[in-house]
C-alpha cells in the first residue's frame, strides 16, 4: 500500500504513515461491524438452541438489533460512582478496547494481507493478550466495590493460568512450522496431511493440542463454561457492575473483538488460515479468494463458541484451576517434549 | 524521521512514567506507571531491532510479574504517612546511591567515547548470523556457545520454584472440608438422581 501512496507523489515516510493509518482503519472499522453482527449471531444461535426466536424486531430478521443496542447505550448517561478512583475507572474500558484491537495488527487475512508482517507475530499476540487482563483488574479495583473486585481477582488468576498452557501449545505449532511469523505458519500447513489436506489439525500429534487450545481460548476470553468473572448468580455482572453507557459498551466490544481474535487464531494455527481445506484443485478451490476461507473458518469457530455457551453449565472455580494447572499444563508440556523429539528424529535427523 | 519521533516518544514516556512511579501517592497508580514504563522500554527495544527481547519483556514482566505486583499492592492496606515518615531519614542514603550510579554511567560512557574501551567483535560461535532473525541468532547463541550456562540458569530457576512451593505448602491438618476431585469426576447422574414418573395425585415414595 506504501507504493500506492508513493505513486500519488508523497515522500516514502509520508506514504508509509498514510498506508499504515489506512491499514489500521481498514482492519478496525470492518472489525467493529463484524463485532456488531457477531453479537447478533451469538444471540440467534443461543435462541435457536433454547428453542426461542432471538432478536427479530429491529430491521429484517432483527439484523439491526446490535446497532439499536449501541445507539441506546450511546445515549445513556455515563455514571461514575463517587467512591471510584476516577482516572483508572475511565481508563479501564479504554485499555480493554485498545488491547483487543491492537492484536489484530499481525493477523494475516490472506496471503500478504497483513498490517505488520513481523518475525515475532505469534509472540506479539501472546504479549498483547497477556495485557488484556489489565482492563479487567483495573476496572475491578477502580470501581471500589466488592463484586467487581472479586471478579477482577478471578479474572487475573484465570487468565494467567491458561496463558501458560496456551504458550506451550503455541510452542508446539512454532516447532512444527519453524517460524513465529503467522504467514509462514499458515504456508507451512499447505498439504500437511499426505499432501492432501491443509491444516495442522489433521496431524495426530497436534490434534490434541488443538482441543486443548480451543478450551483454553474459551477460558482466556472468559466465555461459558469459564465465565466466572461475570458469574451473574454470584457477582451481579462481575467487573462491569459499576459501568454504564459507553464505558460498558467498550468492554462489550473489546470482549467480542477478543473472542473473534481467538477464533481467527484457531483458524490460523490449526486450520490452515486462508488456504482451502483440501490442497487438491478438483473444483475451483483456489479461485475462491483466501479471505473468504479465512472468514468462513473464523465464523465456524465463532459458531462453536456460541454452541458451547448455549449447552455447557459454568465450571466451579476450583475445577477451573484444576483443569488449567493439573490437566492442561502437564499435557501441553508433555506434547512439547514429544513433538520436539519427533521432529528431531524425522526432520532434523537423529 | 519516524524512528526519531518514536524514539523520543518512548524515551520521554519511560522517564516520565519512571518518575511517576515514585511520585504517585497511590501505590496502585505507582504499579500502573511502572507497567507503562516497562511497555515503553519494550518499544525502545523494538527500535534497536531486538524485537524478541521486547516481546519477552512484555510477556514476562508486564503480563505476569506486574500483575502479581498489582495484586499484592491492591490487597495490602498500606499506610502512606508511615512510609513517608522514613523519607528524610533515608534521603542521604538515596542520594549516595544515585551519585554512585551517576558516576558509573559517566565513567563508562566517558571511557567508551574516549575510545579506551574496546568491546571487540564476537567471533566463532558467538558471531552473529547475518540475515537471520534475532530469534534464530539468540537461539544459536544460547543453545550453542552458552548451552551449559543456559541450562544452569534453568536448573537454578527450577530449584527456586521447588523451594517456593516447599516453603508455602501446608499439608492439610484434617480431612474436613477437602474435596476429592476424583470421586466427584467419577460420579454419574445415575448415582445421584432417580427418574420417576408419578401418576397425577399419587406422589412419589422416597
Amino acid at each position: 500500500m506504501t507504493e500506492f501512496f508513493q505513486s500519488l507523489g508523497l515522500t516514502y515516510e509520508a506514504a508509509w504513515a498514510f498506508a499504515t493509518l489506512s491499514g489500521i482503519l481498514l482492519i478496525a472499522l470492518p472489525l467493529m461491524l463484524a463485532v456488531a453482527m457477531i453479537i447478533y449471531v451469538d444471540r440467534k444461535v443461543w435462541a435457536a438452541i433454547n428453542l426461542r426466536r432471538g432478536p427479530n424486531v429491529v430491521g429484517p430478521f432483527g439484523l439491526l438489533q446490535s446497532f439499536a443496542d449501541g445507539l441506546k447505550v450511546f445515549l445513556q448517561e455515563t455514571i461514575i460512582p463517587s467512591a471510584a478512583n476516577k482516572g483508572i475507572f475511565i481508563l479501564a474500558p479504554i485499555v480493554t478496547f485498545t488491547v483487543a484491537l491492537a492484536a489484530w495488527a499481525v493477523i494475516p487475512f490472506d496471503a500478504g494481507v497483513v498490517l505488520a508482517d513481523i518475525n515475532v507475530g505469534l509472540l506479539y499476540i501472546l504479549a498483547i493478550s497477556s495485557l488484556s487482563v489489565y482492563g479487567v483488574v483495573m476496572s475491578g479495583w477502580a470501581s471500589n466495590s466488592k463484586y467487581p473486585f472479586f471478579s477482577a481477582m478471578r479474572a487475573a488468576a484465570q487468565m494467567i493460568s491458561y496463558e501458560v498452557s496456551i504458550g506451550f501449545i503455541l510452542i508446539c505449532v512454532v516447532l512444527w512450522a519453524g517460524s513465529f511469523n503467522l504467514t509462514e505458519i499458515v504456508n507451512a500447513q499447505r498439504g500437511h496431511g499426505f499432501g492432501l489436506v491443509n491444516g495442522y489439525v489433521f496431524n495426530l500429534l497436534l490434534f490434541p493440542m488443538w482441543v486443548v487450545f480451543f478450551i483454553s481460548s474459551l477460558a482466556e476470553t472468559q466465555r461459558v463454561p469459564f465465565d466466572l468473572t461475570e458469574a451473574e448468580s454470584e457477582l451481579v455482572a462481575g467487573y462491569q457492575t459499576e459501568y454504564s453507557s459507553m464505558s460498558f459498551a467498550l468492554f462489550w466490544l473489546g470482549e467480542y473483538a477478543n473472542i473473534l481474535l481467538m477464533c481467527s487464531l484457531n483458524t490460523l494455527l490449526f486450520f490452515g488460515g486462508w488456504l482451502p481445506p483440501l490442497d487438491v484443485d478438483l473444483i475451483p478451490w483456489f479461485d475462491i479468494p483466501g479471505i473468504v476461507w479465512f472468514l468462513l473458518k473464523t465464523f465456524f469457530f465463532f459458531f462453536m463458541f456460541s454452541w458451547v455457551m448455549a449447552t455447557v453449565p459454568r465450571y466451579r472455580y476450583d475445577q477451573l484451576m484444576r483443569l488449567g494447572w493439573k490437566v492442561f499444563l502437564p499435557l501441553s508440556l508433555l506434547f512439547v517434549v514429544v513433538i520436539s523429539g519427533w521432529l528431531m528424529v524425522t526432520r532434523y535427523g537423529a | 524521521m519516524i524512528q526519531t519521533i518514536a524514539f523520543y516518544l518512548f524515551a520521554v514516556l519511560v522517564i516520565a512514567s519512571a518518575v511517576m512511579v515514585i511520585m504517585a501517592r497511590n501505590p496502585v497508580h505507582s504499579v500502573l506507571w511502572l507497567i507503562l514504563a516497562f511497555f515503553n522500554a519494550a518499544g525502545l527495544m523494538v527500535l534497536v531491532g531486538a524485537e524478541f527481547i521486547a516481546m519477552l519483556l512484555v510477556v514476562v514482566y508486564v503480563g505476569a510479574v506486574a500483575v502479581l505486583f498489582l495484586f499484592v499492592v491492591m490487597m495490602l492496606d498500606i499506610d502512606f504517612a508511615e512510609l513517608r515518615a522514613g523519607f528524610v531519614r533515608n534521603f542521604p542514603l538515596g542520594i549516595a546511591i544515585a551519585l554512585v550510579l551517576l558516576a558509573e554511567l559517566v565513567l563508562g560512557i566517558g571511557a567508551y567515547q574516549a575510545g579506551n574501551l574496546d568491546l571487540g567483535t564476537p567471533a566463532g560461535d558467538a558471531a552473529p548470523m547475518l540475515g537471520e532473525s534475532n530469534i534464530e541468532n539468540l537461539g544459536a547463541l544460547l543453545y550453542g556457545k552458552y548451552l551449559f550456562l543456559f541450562e544452569t540458569a534453568g536448573i537454578i530457576l527450577l530449584v527456586a520454584m521447588v523451594g517456593a512451593i516447599v516453603l508455602t505448602h501446608r499439608p492439610p491438618k484434617t480431612q474436613r472440608g477437602h474435596q476429592h476431585i476424583g470421586k466427584q469426576n467419577a460420579r454419574r447422574p445415575e448415582d445421584a438422581t432417580v427418574m420417576k414418573q408419578p401418576e397425577v395425585g399419587k406422589g412419589v415414595e422416597l
